[in-house]
């Protein structure tokens, strides 16, 4: 399937012949479980199974959640508390899922950052890269509605807050707001609405899951030293993979087993350890809290989102230009909205003929400091709005920006990359210690 | 790749730094105490006899005022919790309020009925969920990390909080506000103008509430024996309230090191399966 040359499944037996010719099922979970996967890969390629395993985990509690929740106004926050005092094991279904949704995206950014060092994202892998960018779309929507369902205090002043980021745009910007809340205001339309959608989107994510190995599939996978598989005969491509089965799903088996000890400590010692007190407030459209603040995983954007305010002079200049219809608040949705969009670009401002940062001296340092920045962001938006948190925001939010459009760009000019290895199979018998094998 | 594992770290302490969000300062400091329960950390367990202790200062004198909706009255009788026996559940639900029908009778409360429920003028919020809806405290350095060997800090609030109410208003404000008083813990009370300062911040420690001082020495009789200072009522009732807020704690710890240990074991495992499965790949051709 990924263009490496490599054996295929061949029906043996009369009825596995006889299904090969009418569906060739077996053929693709072979070729799919079989495929040549680069021998040097290293740990950080594991998160890709954590995250099958997140959305299996978060389908398969979400589905028996449902069984026992209530969507409506007056009954979802007894129904939550109904599932914890009185449901089968329901105290550990929620935690689960609540935490679940916690791993799911420790271990999807941890994946996206190891794509931007090693060059994941860069040709031929775009499509993999952009399929995996509408992943993250999707589970942030997902996640988001899934937290307004508990319906504590967090849950309804968040949903007011992030539903009135689309109410900023400009003309269209209120009756959009309205159509998506069902109402004037965060409701039981709303509530009913993001259930639904909430049981709905898991399953638009699993598709595009497999739509996202496909594409990996096809081109084959990158590894750490971003040179490809040698694909002009099967003994050259032999020397550089090795199969998926047994080798790697024992590797990620081990590393989702080390990431699952660390998981149930944290769900059976201290559950409530990401979540807000808060939340376990009934929803009161009459009492707003004092800081509300979005999960920790939307925290960086939230950052994003707060840093331009009315004082900053590129929104003083961009209300001026554009005789005022970008004010502040839309300047900032924009703003969050457009630092994922550079995120979804990284294929092509990245103009380095490199692919992994193990051999770009200069990008390692930018890169290390694009990490650091996340970081910052992340902590600034969960600090309140004042100072110096708000200059720290802005200054964070300038290299985000300033990373992607500028930094880039101008690397893949100007840096001088070291040598590559001429094989992965020189590369990783250079970090077993192997001797080279003599010249053929 | 000791980039990428800078990362992985980095990844984690953002993790740890990001979650310390949930405190609320009030004022400009406050006079929580770090109480240490039993209950805390991943061994801890509830004291059967301190929730029965909890319970009965919550009906002699919490209940007046304060409802727990979300509690059912059985569970009083259920494994790690207070763990009354059923007769004596079924009994004291009984000698609770009668719970209305909608067409207005009444009916005596059963055990499967929730604790009542106190709305309107002078009562106060229900507490089924208070020890979880407050954060005590969220150290070192706000990372709330503490979290796994002390709780979330929610019974100490509210222990700090049942024995934290002043004796005399603070000197900014010597006449204090009309029907409320000064309690050196409550987070979220309104605060005299004149114990402002020139930013609208606050100069004292706590804020005024509602809520009359609740707890005297030997204002109930414990069935046990126990000495009931005002101290003691804090903490037992903190301690009941934990468990009303978490009635499956000890069921989740349990899971928690079954799941841990069984993890572990298979981790370790698949560990030495996994190595020796790419024993040969990585040693090829030093042999050939």
């Amino acid at each position: 399937m990924s263009g490496i040359p490599h054996d295929h499944y061949e029906p043996k037996t009369a009825p596995e012949t006889w299904l090969h010719k009418r569906l060739p099922i077996i053929g693709l979970l072979y070729d799919t479980i079989m495929i040549p996967t680069p021998r040097n890969l290293n740990w950080m390629w594991i998160w890709g199974i954590v995250l099958t395993f997140c959305l299996v985990l978060q389908i398969v509690t979400g589905v028996v959640l449902a069984m026992h929740y209530t969507p409506h106004v007056d009954l979802a926050f007894a129904s939550v508390e109904h599932i914890m005092r009185n449901v089968n094991g329901g105290h550990m279904l929620r935690y689960l899922h609540s935490n679940g949704a916690s791993l799911f995206f420790f271990a999807v950014y941890l994946h996206i950052f190891r794509g931007l060092y090693y060059g994941s994202h860069k040709a031929p892998r775009e499509v993999t890269w952009i399929i995996g960018m509408l992943i993250y779309l999707a589970m942030m929507a997902t996640a988001f509605m899934g937290y307004v369902l508990p319906w504590g205090q967090m849950s309804f002043w968040g949903a007011t807050v992030i539903t009135g980021l689309f109410g900023a745009i400009p003309g269209i910007g209120e009756p959009i707001q309205a159509w998506l809340l069902g109402g004037p205001a965060v409701d039981n339309a709303t509530l009913n609405r993001f259930f639904s959608l909430h049981y709905l989107l898991p399953f638009v994510i699993a598709a595009l899951v497999a739509v996202h190995i496909w594409a990996f599939h096809t081109t084959g996978n990158n590894n750490p030293t971003g040179v490809e598989v040698r694909r002009t005969s099967r003994e050259e491509a032999e020397r550089d993979t090795l199969p998926f089965w047994p080798y790697f799903v024992m590797k990620d088996l081990f590393a989702l087993g080390v990431i699952m000890v660390l998981f149930f400590a944290v769900v059976g010692f201290m559950p409530n350890y990401l979540g807000h007190p808060d939340n376990y407030i009934e929803a009161n459209p009459l009492s707003t809290p004092i800081h509300i603040v979005p999960e920790w995983y939307f925290l960086p954007f939230y950052a994003i989102l707060r840093a331009f305010t009315a004082d900053v002079w590129v929104v003083i200049a961009t209300n001026w230009l554009t005789f005022g219809i970008v004010d502040a608040k839309f300047f900032g949705v924009l703003a969050m909205f457009g630092s994922i969009l550079v995120l979804a670009l990284a294929p092509w401002l990245d103009t380095s003929s490199v692919k992994s940062g193990r051999y770009r001296p200069m990008f390692r340092w930018w890169f290390a400091l694009l990490v650091v920045d996340f970081i910052v962001l992340m902590w600034c938006g969960a600090m309140p709005a004042e100072e110096p948190y708000a200059t720290i925001s802005l200054i964070a939010s300038a290299y985000w920006f300033a990373y992607f459009l500028v930094i880039l760009p101008l690397l893949g000019v100007i840096e001088k990359p070291t040598p590559l290895p001429a094989s992965i199979e020189e590369d990783f018998n250079a970090h077993y210690g192997i001797k080279s094998t003599p010249a053929e | 790749m000791t980039m990428m594992r800078k990362i992985a770290l980095s990844a984690v302490s953002a993790l740890v730094l990001s979650s310390g969000v949930a405190l609320a300062a009030g004022g400009p400091e406050s006079d929580m105490i770090d109480k240490a329960f039993v209950f805390e950390g991943p061994m801890g367990k509830f004291d059967q006899a301190q929730l029965q202790r909890g319970l009965q200062v919550f009906s002699e004198v919490c209940s007046a005022c304060h409802g727990m909706r979300y509690v059912p009255i059985r569970t009083l009788a259920d494994p790690g919790g207070p763990q009354l026996p059923p007769e004596q559940v079924r009994e004291y639900a009984a000698g609770l309020d009668s719970v209305v029908l909608p067409d207005g009778s009444e009916r005596t409360r059963e055990w499967t009925d929730p604790f009542p429920i106190r709305a309107g003028d002078g009562m106060g919020p229900d507490l089924s969920l208070m020890a979880k809806a407050r954060a005590g405290f969220h150290g070192p350095y706000g990372s709330g990390i503490n979290q796994l060997t002390k709780g979330m800090g929610g019974p100490e609030y509210i222990y700090s909080y049942l024995t934290h109410f002043a004796e005399a208003n603070p000197d900014c404000a010597p006449d204090g506000i009309d029907g409320y008083y000064y309690n050196t813990v409550f987070a979220v009370g309104g605060i005299p103008d004149s114990c402002k300062d020139e930013h609208g911040v606050s100069t004292i420690k706590g804020s005024y509430v509602q809520m009359p001082p609740a707890l005297f020495d030997d204002l109930v009789t414990y069935e046990d024996g126990t000495a009931a200072t005002m101290d003691q009522m804090a903490e037992d009732v903190a301690a009941f309230l934990m468990w009303a807020a978490e009635p499956k704690m000890m069921a989740r710890k349990q899971a928690g090191f079954i799941a841990v240990g069984f993890l572990f074991v298979l981790t370790v495992l698949l560990y030495f399966t996994n190595k020796q499965i790419w024993a040969a790949a990585k040693n090829k051709k030093k042999h050939a």
